[in-house]
């Protein structure tokens, strides 16, 4: 089975302090893969480096096979790196490329802290991310010469929106969703870019468990209907041993765990990091 | 349900070819037919240059507006576009008496040629238009080659950047050493204004002065209207909400604000040249950094994000600044009673007042964010209409009105 997504050795490295810490996992393809820890682990970093919105330290990520972000430490990152493998892609070209180059090679993300467009409305939301893909120009936008293209993009949207039971609010203001809705609406928005991999950050977060029951069961619908691999960062540790195939664990920074839930409810280290140590001296 | 709905899209398509249309003759009947009175003799002004300012408001309201863009080099931009159109339709035989001090690089006139291959009015209607488009262009140029550092700016930087390029552009275009094109720090003139624009039927002259501004300002408003109801200015309004969502959607920073950047100087330096052409001369240094403020502040009030709320505003502003509050300067209330501190300068103390209780109290401005549509005001018509053939208070339709989109 291929690999879909392979992180190789990242490190992110804000000033002195090592939010991401030599890094490396893999993502099979057709897969839930998670990626748990506790507060403050380096977990949203680390997907920042992966969607391009940070240039990695040093670290190498590569997307189907192929490289897609590549770095080094250089300038004055080169005295204060404190990661390991200084040089190991030193005598390769850097490839810094940005988050809407990503997203066009198929890697789409939601949000911890959901952002929707607030002045637009939920059709416009969903119809907005189909807009990278579009075959116009400005000029054939501006004076409509392709307009079964916008036609194509209206009912690709409204069939979208459908298939995610969000077309009875397509109309209503994407802020004015209830809070389960707004995170429904953007998986979907994130689903209209017709993404390889998707990667979701605490789709959980403020949801009840019911909710939550709910999540579990979209999550794996829409992988099985889009064909889609998902990556996902979750707090919620019965979502999480429930849907996914494998399991990373990440504590400042670094990879202290990986295995399939059984093995991660079982580890030692993954239940000291969550809990606390015990101190041996009293 | 759906043939009402045809119906409405119906009106509201006639309503707006009406008031275009209504516009227009009025605008023919100004120039032309109606008794020159000291009414109409400051109506036309006002008219025109609210017209131009409202193309100006537009632009910049792509900028501010909806691509959250805070740019203040739209005078540099109007400049640039000024100069081009005056410095390619000077005719050939002024050139030496323009430019008294220098030896003109630019010797032809665009409107000249075509007027020799097509007669005189149509000729030169069709090279003011071309010459138009160029002036635009050359601003746009401008714009993608500055674009490219400042565009990577953010907000307070980005105005300032845009502000600096401006003055620069001001201070360059006073510089002897382009006095070939620019004439130094003088006045360019004597190139073809609105007064210009005529057709001659043997011995009756029709002016189209005003009618010419109307036209070209509506096409330019209509076409960015159309780039704001397409995907692209979707995704402009996408980065104007959220930049980092737009991004991580697949929607590239650069190249979108580049785009807007773009088209919104080339409709700065139309606006510009329309602004040479209604001047009759034109200086470097008048387009002052108190220019863009003015257009600045037009947007301001219209509300930021509306293409509807910018037109009202810039014919508001310059119809009361102009010509209604002008009597705040002239020493007496309508000419009946003198009241004492009505003198110079007093009107511009009552409209920093006004503008100060519309910033603090009004932010939103005349329209918010919301559009004035035709469609909407057919919407309404055919309601009332209804209401009247049925008794039937409709609720439902009352709640609709607010929405007055596209």
């Amino acid at each position: 089975m291929s690999n879909v997504l392979h992180v190789e050795n990242v490190t992110m490295q804000f000033g002195g302090v090592v939010a991401v810490n030599n890094l490396s996992l893999d993502i099979p393809e057709g897969k839930i893969v998670a990626l748990i820890g506790p507060n403050g682990a380096g977990k949203t970093t680390a997907f920042n480096c992966i969607t391009g919105v940070y240039q990695p330290t040093s670290g190498l990520v590569e997307f189907m096979g192929k490289p897609m972000v590549r770095s080094t430490p250089k300038g004055k990152m080169k005295k204060q790196y404190k990661g390991q493998n200084k040089e190991l892609y030193s005598s390769q070209s850097v490839i810094d490329p940005n988050p809407d180059h990503i997203t066009k090679l198929g890697i789409a993300r939601t949000f911890q802290n959901i952002r929707l467009w607030k002045s637009m409305t939920v059709f416009e939301n969903v119809l907005i991310a189909k807009h990278m893909r579009a075959k116009q120009n400005v000029f054939s936008a501006i004076f409509r010469a392709n307009a079964k293209e916008e036609k194509r993009m209206r009912e690709e949207t409204m069939a979208l929106l459908q298939e995610q039971g969000l077309d009875k609010f397509k109309d209503e203001l994407a802020t004015s969703l209830p809070y389960g809705l707004q995170r429904r609406l953007e998986i979907a928005r994130a689903l209209a870019t017709n993404p390889k991999l998707l990667l979701l950050d605490e789709p959980a977060a403020g949801m009840n468990p019911q909710e939550t029951q709910e999540l579990a069961e979209f999550i794996k619908q829409i992988r099985d209907k889009y064909n889609l691999t998902i990556f996902l960062i979750e707090h919620h540790m019965d979502l999480v041993m429930k849907i996914s195939d494998y399991i990373y664990v990440i504590d400042f920074g670094s990879k202290i765990a990986e295995g399939v839930p059984e093995e991660i409810q079982n580890n030692q280290r993954v239940i000291d990091a969550y809990l606390g140590v015990a101190d041996d001296d009293e | 349900m759906t043939n009402t709905l045809v119906k409405k899209n119906n009106t509201g398509k006639y309503i707006a070819i009406i008031c275009l249309a209504l516009v227009y003759i009025l605008a023919i009947l100004l120039d032309n037919f109606l008794p020159a009175t000291s009414f109409t003799l400051m109506l036309i002004p006002v008219l025109q240059k609210g017209a131009i300012y409202a193309l100006l408001c537009v632009s910049m309201n792509l900028l501010n507006g909806f691509t959250g863009l805070f740019s203040l080099g739209q005078a540099g931009f109007m400049l640039i576009g000024g100069y081009v159109y005056a410095a390619i339709t000077i005719p050939a035989a002024q050139h030496d008496s323009v430019y008294q001090y220098f030896d003109s690089a630019i010797r032809f006139s665009i409107p000249e040629i075509l007027s020799n291959v097509i007669g005189k009015g149509p000729g030169t209607i069709v090279g003011v238009i071309i010459s138009l488009i160029i002036a635009g262009l050359i601003a746009a140029l401008f714009a993608f080659l500055i674009g490219f550092p400042v565009l990577r700016l953010k907000s307070d930087y980005l105005a300032i950047a845009t502000l600096g390029f401006a003055e620069i552009i001001r201070a360059v275009f006073q510089w002897e050493g382009l006095g070939a094109i620019t004439n130094g720090s003088n006045q360019l003139r004597k190139y073809v204004t609105l007064s210009g624009m005529e057709l001659n039927f043997g011995s009756f002259t029709l002016e189209l002065g005003t009618l010419f501004l109307f036209v070209i300002v509506t096409v330019c408003v209509a076409l960015v209207v159309l780039l704001i109801n397409s995907s692209y200015g979707r995704a402009l309004k996408a980065i104007r909400d959220d930049e980092i969502a737009a991004e991580a959607m697949g929607i590239s920073l650069f190249k979108h604000k580049m785009i807007s950047f773009i088209i919104s100087s080339f409709f700065a330096g139309v606006g510009g040249a329309l602004l040479a052409m209604f001047q009759t001369t034109i200086q470097a240094n008048a387009f002052k950094s108190a220019m863009t403020y003015e257009i600045l502040l037009m947007v301001v009030i219209g509300g930021i994000g509306s293409i509807s709320g910018s037109c009202i505003a810039s014919f508001l502003y310059i119809a009361l600044s102009e010509w209604i509050l002008r009597f705040l300067d002239e020493g007496s209330l309508f000419g009946l009673i003198s009241v004492p501190f009505f003198r110079d300068g007093f009107r511009k103390v009552v409209f920093s007042v006004v503008i100060m209780i519309i910033v603090l109290f009004f932010s939103k401005g005349i329209m918010g964010d919301k559009e004035i549509s035709f469609k909407g005001i057919g919407g309404l018509l055919t309601r009332l209409k209804n209401k009247k053939k049925k008794t039937a208070p409709a609720a439902e339709a009352v709640s609709e009105e607010g929405e007055a989109n596209e």
